[in-house]
Parts: structure tokens; C-alpha cells; sequence
């Protein structure tokens, strides 16, 4: 049970890393803000260089 | 006691990996069941994880798990960050699957399952996951340096100059056929069309919800936009039965690539958080979905494969592609078994996220492992319709003829029998009006893959929705990697033009943004167009081009590889990258060879603009005879450039072996892990 409750927790954590969540949660924790639209607004703007640059494979 | 039941554990693994690869290899006659390639491959990987990543990690790299790794020494919380290994895994999976393990491997199934099947298994094994394992830690040693910037300061400027203009090369012919293949997927399919025409509001309106009304509550909009594109499927037949509707949404393959050429260039322009970003978690959400579930179906149908081992096709007259199995299986199936872009990967997010040496090895080599499974799905899915089927969508109408009639005579003719009502019946079922002439790979992918989904969940009545999904999941890959794509080579077109005047150098500068967005969507777009235009049906000629480039660009990586691994004194195993390298240039350097100057003009660029100079001159025989000539050009640059660095890492290599040059290695110094004693402290207090 402890292993498939670990399981979950890593699968959670992975999505979240995957899609952003995670790297906002940081941004949130790094500038002592709460979430709002100006915060997410912030974030996004910090992420959007390095984002566009990501590269994708074909 | 342990280790025999281990030793015994594994010899019952390399004995079923050995009947399994042997019944693929040598069984002729009946049809095969797809679950003999799910066993070989899954004894393959097994094996190769266990033993040769493992010698990799413990005899080449000597991997140090109290090393700090730059996500340690440099931890900004942004760009480089300690994080867990599975979720590296995750991150780096995510980056590496895109749709080039689905199309090469179905394009490369007119030679049979057997060429392709065993080339993602050897390639991956011996090759894709050792450049990919070798990088993603030479980067991490490096602070986490590209591969251009490695090429650079292990290989000289020379490398460095080379591997920028491939990455530039690759992306604007890996755009330009990408854009083909949806083209050709929805051109006549008002279905297909509006589904994927309403993935761009649904983006849209993901962007605003995570702007405005729950802000970061990504996955949470991810998986409200995948219930509206699912909604989109569904409504796309509505859309195709109402005959004013289909209209509007029936689009020929000029206009469609008009459209998707204005398309790129609006998501290269526009913010980033309205359209790019939440297409990007949208793509993400459906391909990890699709790539968990086609797994499963194929495990719980475990069809059996109706093409057979190797085809007629392997003397190099294939309908699909021209050209014979040695080099061409090899250069059509790139993503699957080594693709030189993954070394962009293993040198750009992931070595930043890594937090003990050691974990390279199940993200670098272990990721690749599973980029590897899907082309072998993508394989089972191409083999399991009819050949006959296969090849009546495969087959441009240049070569099996525009009616139904004659092309079915034709194809039958070759052996694969196959009617006009078969045709006719299978495009009924999938809410097509054609299926001929569909080529590109991605409409036979979508067959495939809805004949297994059909069968495990939902019978032959969800067959049409199946093959929209399938369509709809293909195109949302692709579309992904064109806004991607676009605004990558825009910022690397930004960043060379910067040394020439500053200002253009500026990413939010909109008179730089607008030229060079125009610019990087006028590349792509004019091999689009050419690929349109062509009769072969243009992936004749364009899919072989970037192979032709994404392996070169996997040659750049395996010269900076074994460069390091010489100057690291272990040259005596240098020929774990030097073999796939030798290889790749034997490969890359034929077929380059070929498409340039084989006489044959539906192999040979030059022959084929021959050929059309000496033919009855039409209004685009002009046209086509530059476009020929286009491609040997930019196939004999590429290779030219190649040659440079092959001789300059000759030359290091040389030199450092017979003691006449150093070798300095440039890594960052060690540094000792304190990761380490926090996890110690942690487990104690």
C-alpha cells in the first residue's frame, strides 16, 4: 500500500513537473506570493523566453 | 543463493529475447502475432538496460553518485533545479516523443514489419540510447552545455559553426514535412479539418482560463481541453454529414497549407501564454495518453500482423518511397532507433534537472528505451491492416494511378490483393469519402491504430471516431512542433542576426519578431509547397531529406562523443559511439550519395529534374526541376559540412593518440555532492 501510495505521489509530481505546475508553485515559493492573475502573469512572462526555447523532438 | 536466481532470471530474459527475436526474424509464411515484437523488444531493452548501459555507465563514464551535478551547484529554482529521477524521466519522455517514431516506422513497413522492427531494436539498443545516455552526462558535466556549444569547445569552431546550421537545416525540413504529412492527412477531410480546426479556440480558451480564471491549474485545464476536443471529434461528424458544413470545412492541399502556413506564423507571433503554451500542454496531455493506451490495446488485442517480413519493396522500387532498404529503412526511421535531435534534449532541459550522475542512466538511456516502444507500436499498428490497404493509402497517385479501379489493379498486381469496394467500405467506416492517395504515413497510422482500438474498446461502430482521434492526435503532435519549431529557429535566427545589428537580436522587438517569423515560415513553408506540388506526393522526396539531416546532425553528436571519451583516456572503448558513428556516416553517406546522383529520377534529385527537362514541359515542370535541384543542393551542403567535422575530430582524435596534441578535459570541477548527508540527516532525525 505505502509503495502504491508512493507510486501515486511520484506520478502526481511528474505531471506536475510536465506540465508547469510545479515550476509555478517555485515561482510562488521564490517571490513569497500567492496565486492570482498578476502572479500566474509574472510567471509566465519569466517563463516565456526559456519556454519558447525549449526544444521539442520530431 | 540470490545472485543464481538472478543469473537464472536473466538467462530465462536472453532466452526469450533470443526465440522471440528469432520467430521475427526467421518466421515466413503464416501471419505473425504482434505480441512476438512486443517480447522481443521488451527482452531487448531488458537486456540492454541491464548490461550494456550498465558496462556504459561503469567502464566508459564512471558515473560518480557524489559528484554534484550543476542542478545542485547552480540551483536557481528556474532553469536548474534538483529534481526526482522519475519525474526527469517524465520530463525528458515528454520531450523526446513527438511524432517521428509514428510515421517513419509506418512509411519504412513497404519493406515489411522485419527491417524496421529490427533496426528500432539494434539501433536503440547500440545506438539512440547510447548518444542519447552519453550526452545527457557530458552536458551534465559540462553545466549543463548544448550540444553546439560542446561541438565548439571539444571538436573546435569548425563543430560548433556545423552543428548550429544543422539544427537550423533540420528544424526548417523537419517543419516543412511535418506540415506535409497533416496537409496530406486532412486535405478532403471536412471531419478531420474541423477537428483540428477547433483545437486552436479550445487552446485559446485554455490560455484565458489559466490566465484569468484559475491561474497555473495546468493539468486541471489540460484535462478540460482534451473532454472539448474529444466533443470536437465527435462533432466533426456532424460536421462531415451536413453537406453545407463539409463544405466549408473541405479544403485542397494547396489551401491547407496556405492556412497552416499562416497558422505558423501567427503562433511564432503571438504571446506565448495564448496559443503556444496550452496547445503544448494539450499535445502533451493527449500523447501521453494515447502512447499509455495504444500500449494497452496492443497487449490486449495482440493482433496479428497481415503484412508479411520483407516485401518485393526491398529492391527499391516501394510505392511509398523510392530507394533501396540499405540506407533508406535506415535514414526513414530516425526518432525510433537514433535521432540526432535527441542530443538537443539530452544537452538542453534535462541535464539541468538532474541531481546525482548516476540517474543519466535510467533518463538518458532508459527514455530512449521507451521513444523505442512506440515505434514499434507504430509499426504493429502500420502491419496490422491488409497490405493491400497499406499501400492504397500509402501510394501517391503518380505511381497506382488517380481512379480506384486502376489503382486497386495495380496494387493487386503486386501482390497485395485489394478492391475498389474494399477501399471504398474501409473510408465509409472512418467517415472518409477517399482513402487513396493518402500518403505521408499518418492516415494509415490512423487505420492501424483505430483497427486496434476498435477491436479492444468499442467494436467496428467507434471505428470512425477511433481514426478521427488518431488523426486529430498526429496533427496536434505536428502542429505543436510547427509553433515550437518556428519560434526555436526564430530566436536562433534572432540570436546570429543580433551580431550583425543589435536590435534584431531583441526577442521582444516586434519589427525583428515579424522578419524573422516571416522569414523562418517562408523556409519551411516553400518545402511545404514543393512537397504539395509534387506528383510523388512530395514525402518521396522530403522524408528522405530529414533523415538525411537528423542523422547527420545524430553524426555531429557521436563525433563530440567519442571526442570526450578519447580524451577521457578510454579510448579502448571508444568504440561503443564509434561504431553506431561509422554506421551513420555509412548510412547518411549513401543515401546523401543516392539522392543526389542515382540515376533512377524517383531516387535521384538530379535525375528526376533530367528526366522533367527531357519531358513534355508543363506549366510547373519549371518549378519542379529548380525544387529538384534544391534538395541535391542543400543534401550535398549538409553533407560537406559533416565531412568538415569528421575530419577535424579525425584530426583530435589522431592527435591525441599518437601524444602529438593535449587533451584537456573541459568538464566543470568535481565538486562533492551534499545531497548525499541531507538525505542522510534527513533518514536519521
Amino acid at each position: 500500500m505505502k509503495r502504491i501510495i508512493s507510486g501515486w505521489h511520484i506520478l502526481v509530481a511528474m505531471l506536475q513537473e510536465i506540465f508547469d505546475e510545479a515550476a509555478y508553485a517555485r515561482f510562488l515559493g521564490r517571490a513569497g506570493i500567492v496565486s492570482s492573475r498578476l502572479a500566474y502573469a509574472a510567471f509566465q512572462r519569466e517563463k516565456e523566453e526559456g519556454y519558447a526555447r525549449r526544444p521539442r523532438c520530431c | 543463493m540470490n545472485k543464481m536466481l538472478k543469473i537464472l532470471g536473466w538467462g530465462v530474459v536472453a532466452l526469450l529475447g533470443a526465440v522471440a527475436v528469432g520467430t521475427v526474424a526467421v518466421h515466413r509464411g503464416e501471419p505473425i502475432n504482434a505480441l512476438w515484437l512486443v517480447v522481443a523488444a521488451t527482452c531487448c531493452y531488458a537486456l540492454g538496460y541491464r548490461f550494456y548501459s550498465r558496462f556504459i555507465a561503469v567502464k566508459i563514464l564512471a558515473l560518480d553518485g557524489l559528484r554534484a551535478t550543476p542542478a545542485e551547484r547552480l540551483e536557481n529554482g528556474r532553469d536548474f533545479l534538483v529534481t526526482n529521477k522519475w519525474v526527469v524521466f517524465g520530463h525528458h519522455f515528454a520531450a523526446i516523443a513527438g511524432p517521428g517514431p509514428l510515421v517513419g516506422p509506418v512509411l519504412a513497413a513497404q519493406f515489411g514489419y522485419l527491417p524496421g522492427t529490427m533496426w528500432v531494436l539494434a539501433g536503440a539498443v547500440f545506438a539512440g540510447c547510447v548518444q542519447d545516455f552519453v550526452i545527457l552526462l557530458f552536458s551534465v558535466r559540462r553545466d549543463g552545455k548544448s550540444l553546439t556549444e560542446m561541438a565548439k569547445s571539444e571538436i573546435g569552431r569548425v563543430g560548433g559553426f556545423v552543428a548550429y546550421v544543422a539544427v537550423i537545416a533540420i528544424l526548417i525540413i523537419l517543419l516543412g514535412v511535418a506540415a506535409l504529412i497533416v496537409v496530406n492527412a486532412l486535405k478532403s477531410s471536412p471531419w478531420g479539418t474541423f477537428t483540428i480546426a477547433m483545437t486552436m479556440p479550445i487552446a485559446v480558451l485554455m490560455g484565458v482560463y489559466l490566465r484569468r480564471i484559475r491561474p497555473g491549474k495546468v493539468l486541471e485545464v489540460s484535462a478540460l481541453g482534451f473532454v472539448l476536443v474529444l466533443t470536437a471529434i465527435w462533432g466533426g461528424q456532424y460536421v462531415s454529414q451536413n453537406p453545407a458544413l463539409a463544405q466549408v470545412f473541405t479544403f485542397s492541399a494547396p489551401t491547407l497549407a496556405i492556412l497552416i502556413m499562416v497558422y505558423g506564423f501567427a503562433a511564432s507571433a503571438l504571446p506565448v501564454w495564448l496559443l503556444l503554451a496550452p496547445r503544448d500542454y494539450l499535445s502533451t496531455f493527449v500523447k501521453l495518453g494515447t502512447i499509455a493506451l495504444l500500449a494497452v490495446g496492443i497487449v490486449a488485442l495482440h493482433p496479428t500482423l497481415h503484412m508479411p517480413p520483407l516485401t518485393r519493396f526491398v529492391d527499391g522500387t516501394g510505392p511509398v518511397f523510392a530507394g533501396k532498404i540499405f540506407p533508406f529503412a535506415f535514414i526513414t526511421i530516425a526518432c525510433g532507433a537514433i535521432s540526432g535531435f535527441h542530443a538537443l534534449i539530452s544537452s538542453g532541459t534535462t541535464p539541468k534537472l538532474i541531481a546525482r550522475e548516476t540517474e543519466t542512466r535510467m533518463v538518458g538511456y532508459g527514455a530512449m528505451m521507451c521513444e523505442s516502444a512506440v515505434a514499434i507500436m507504430a509499426i504493429i499498428a502500420a502491419c496490422v491492416v491488409q497490405p493491400g490497404i497499406y499501400f492504397s493509402i500509402n501510394s501517391p497517385a503518380g505511381i497506382v494511378g488517380q481512379a480506384p479501379a486502376a489503382a486497386a489493379a495495380t496494387i493487386s498486381s503486386w501482390g497485395f490483393p485489394v478492391t475498389a469496394a474494399d477501399m471504398q467500405a474501409l473510408a465509409h467506416a472512418v467517415g472518409e469519402q477517399t482513402l487513396y492517395n493518402r500518403t505521408g504515413g499518418a492516415p494509415a497510422f490512423a487505420v492501424g491504430m483505430a483497427h486496434i482500438f476498435s477491436h479492444s474498446l468499442g467494436g467496428d461502430t467507434l471505428m470512425a471516431l477511433w481514426y478521427h482521434f488518431a488523426i486529430m492526435f498526429e496533427a496536434l503532435f505536428i502542429l505543436t512542433i510547427l509553433d515550437a519549431g518556428t519560434r526555436v529557429a526564430r530566436f536562433m535566427v534572432q540570436d546570429a542576426l543580433g551580431h550583425v545589428y543589435k536590435p534584431l537580436g531583441r526577442t521582444s522587438w516586434y519589427p525583428s519578431i515579424l522578419g524573422t517569423s516571416a522569414l523562418i515560415v517562408a523556409a519551411w513553408g516553400y518545402f511545404l509547397w514543393q512537397g504539395v506540388k509534387d506528383p510523388l506526393g512530395g514525402i518521396n522526396s522530403l522524408w528522405p531529406l530529414f533523415g538525411i539531416s537528423n542523422q547527420l546532425l545524430a553524426t555531429v553528436a557521436l563525433c563530440v562523443a567519442t571526442t570526450i571519451i578519447i580524451k577521457m583516456h578510454r579510448a579502448k572503448y571508444a568504440a561503443v559511439t564509434l561504431v553506431p558513428l561509422a554506421w551513420l556516416v555509412a548510412v547518411t553517406f549513401t543515401a546523401s550519395w543516392q539522392k543526389m546522383f542515382d540515376s533512377n529520377p524517383r531516387v535521384g534529385f538530379l535525375a528526376q529534374a533530367q528526366a522533367l527537362a527531357a519531358g513534355p514541359a508543363t506549366s510547373v515542370t519549371g518549378r519542379l526541376i529548380f525544387n529538384n535541384r534544391l534538395d541535391a543542393a542543400v543534401t550535398g551542403v549538409l553533407v560537406v559540412m559533416v565531412t568538415l567535422v569528421l575530419v577535424e575530430s579525425g584530426r583530435q582524435w589522431w592527435g591525441i593518440l599518437s601524444g602529438t596534441r593535449e587533451a584537456p578535459v573541459k568538464e566543470a570541477p568535481f565538486v562533492r555532492t551534499r545531497l548525499v548527508e541531507e538525505r542522510l540527516v534527513e533518514e536519521r532525525g
